[in-house]
């Protein structure tokens, strides 16, 4: 099979030393296995996420995205641009439809990066990585791979916001969306289809600027994941991952519970069901250690 | 900003919604609201909005100017687009929310002590110094927002966390020095400083006219 390329769109999170390196690294294994070629967009920026309204207004905020996307046209046309970081997908791809329906704003777009010598043509499909998982690859070529099946550990998917809306995965409801139970059965796991909090809100950026509002929500995602026998959370966001899994000591302070669930991404699940090393899953990048996932991949 | 303010007043006398129509981000839905309510149900921080998303809609037609500018209720959004997809009007609330926002600091009308009105702008100052993110940076601002007696007690209270992530290989004391930053930082700079100039000369024609 021919490797697929694709033109790949980081984030600031998943740079080295940042809060979702781990992401990166495990998602880079889990390309390796699965033949994706990931092409940095060179040069690319910070999308402003959803949290960058305050400071930012609509054309200086598009134009942050409507940069990475002509930087990527230039660079690797042709290629779709991926993403794995929620808020940089949804950013880069409402930035997209929203210039795709104003002509002026397009335009006004264009002068902006004509500074730079940089032209949008605004052709390009932008896809999170798990649409290229499920869509582009599907789940019986993420099956084949599997080395290790994660057996016998029970996993609470939870989808979150920005990956499920307003956009989500194809053929996907927005209030029970159910990509995460299968690909935790794909890799031979047991998946919790009927976990209530799946989309529930973890406070997004406000988990740093309204910490006990976000907190309250956070016990609540944990708390459904225990009740079901969880061995652990999934997720396909470093927003979700982040808040989920570090605040959980101070929670714990606060409301006098005894939480230590690990939250991992969907890519170290990967990277470890398909044989890789726990240093290349990125184990090593848990303050709640997943010690099923340790166990397995020291198999 | 006070004086845009006392502009936009005389300019807008008779009608707050048409002064959103012209100046709020998506703002031309807001007259679509058929005020169901879903949106505000289903808002995870709904219990804490003192104006919920409805509320707000009608208090827009209703001219509530202040009212809703200064509300911080429009600071209170999480970004779930959780009511995007369920209003059946399919307004844009998330966006109308953000719209009202950033209208609102651009008249200077935001709560002094709000404390994500505070974070969402550290946020887009630090990215526009290098281009990307600096988390520790961003890390630091936040902690000390409330000067530095309350930035103390912040950062001890969080440092047991700092440690983890740092631990963890996520989060590099290194980044106070420098850090990740964009190459072509000359035309990220021309290119967002064309890009706000394009703005403002938007925003300058549903301004007040000359004079006014």
């Amino acid at each position: 099979m021919a490797k697929r390329e694709y033109s790949f769109y980081p984030g600031c999170s998943s740079q080295k030393g940042a809060s979702s390196s781990n992401y990166l690294i495990s998602v880079q294994t889990m390309c390796e296995e699965l033949e994706v070629q990931l092409n940095e967009i060179p040069d690319w920026n910070c999308c402003a996420a959803s949290i960058g309204y305050a400071g930012g207004g609509e054309l200086p905020r598009l134009t942050l995205s409507a940069r990475n996307i002509a930087l990527s046209e230039q660079h690797h046309p042709g290629q779709d641009i991926v993403a794995t970081c929620a808020a940089c997908w949804l950013s880069t791809r409402e930035a997209a439809e929203r210039l795709h329906e104003d002509q002026s704003l397009l335009a006004e777009c264009n002068t902006a990066l004509a500074e730079a010598g940089l032209k949008l043509r605004n052709e390009t499909p932008i896809k999170h990585m798990a649409e290229v998982l499920i869509e582009d690859l599907g789940y019986d070529a993420l099956k084949a791979r599997v080395k290790k099946p994660l057996e016998g550990i029970k996993i609470a998917g939870y989808v979150g916001c920005q990956t499920n809306r307003p956009f989500g995965i194809a053929g996907e409801s927005y209030e029970n969306p159910k990509y995460l139970d299968k690909l935790v059965e794909t890799l031979g796991g047991d998946s919790i289809p009927d976990y209530e909090k799946k989309v529930q809100c973890c406070g997004g950026a406000l988990a740093f600027s309204e910490p006990e509002k976000s907190q309250e929500m956070v016990k609540g995602i944990i708390e459904a994941a225990y009740d079901h026998g969880a061995d652990l959370i999934v997720t396909p966001c470093p927003v979700c991952q982040m808040n989920v899994e570090v605040y959980q000591d101070q929670i714990n302070q606060t409301y006098g519970t005894k939480f230590q669930m690990p939250v991992v991404y969907y890519s170290t699940l990967m990277a470890v069901a398909y044989g890789r090393s726990a240093k290349d899953a990125a184990l090593n990048g848990q303050i709640i250690p997943a010690k099923a996932l340790d166990a397995l991949a020291a198999k | 900003m006070g004086e845009l303010n006392t502009a936009m007043i005389e300019r807008y006398r008779n009608s707050f919604l048409k002064e959103v129509e012209a100046n709020v981000e998506e703002g031309e839905w807001v007259k679509m609201c058929m005020q169901c309510g879903v949106c505000s149900g289903s808002c995870p921080l709904g219990k804490f909005w003192e104006h919920p998303p409805q509320e707000i809609f009608m208090m827009i037609r209703a001219g509530k100017r202040e009212a809703v500018l200064q509300s911080e209720s429009v600071w209170m959004c999480t970004s779930c687009y959780n009511c995007i997809v369920r209003c059946p009007r399919e307004l844009p609330i998330t966006h109308i929310m953000h719209g009202l926002a950033h209208y609102a600091k651009r008249l200077g009308l935001v709560p002094k002590t709000n404390p994500t009105a505070k974070f969402a702008q550290m946020f887009w100052d630090n990215l526009m110094v290098k281009g990307r993110i600096n988390e520790l940076k961003l890390g630091l601002a936040l902690y000390f927002m409330n000067g530095f007696g309350d930035g103390i007690k912040v950062a001890l209270k969080n440092q047991k966390l700092g440690m983890a992530m740092m631990k963890t290989g996520r989060m590099n004391p290194k980044e106070a020095f420098g850090g990740h930053a964009v190459k072509d930082l000359a035309g990220f700079h021309k290119v967002l400083k064309k890009a706000q100039e394009l703005e403002d000369a938007r925003i300058a024609q549903n301004g007040p006219p000359a004079g006014a």
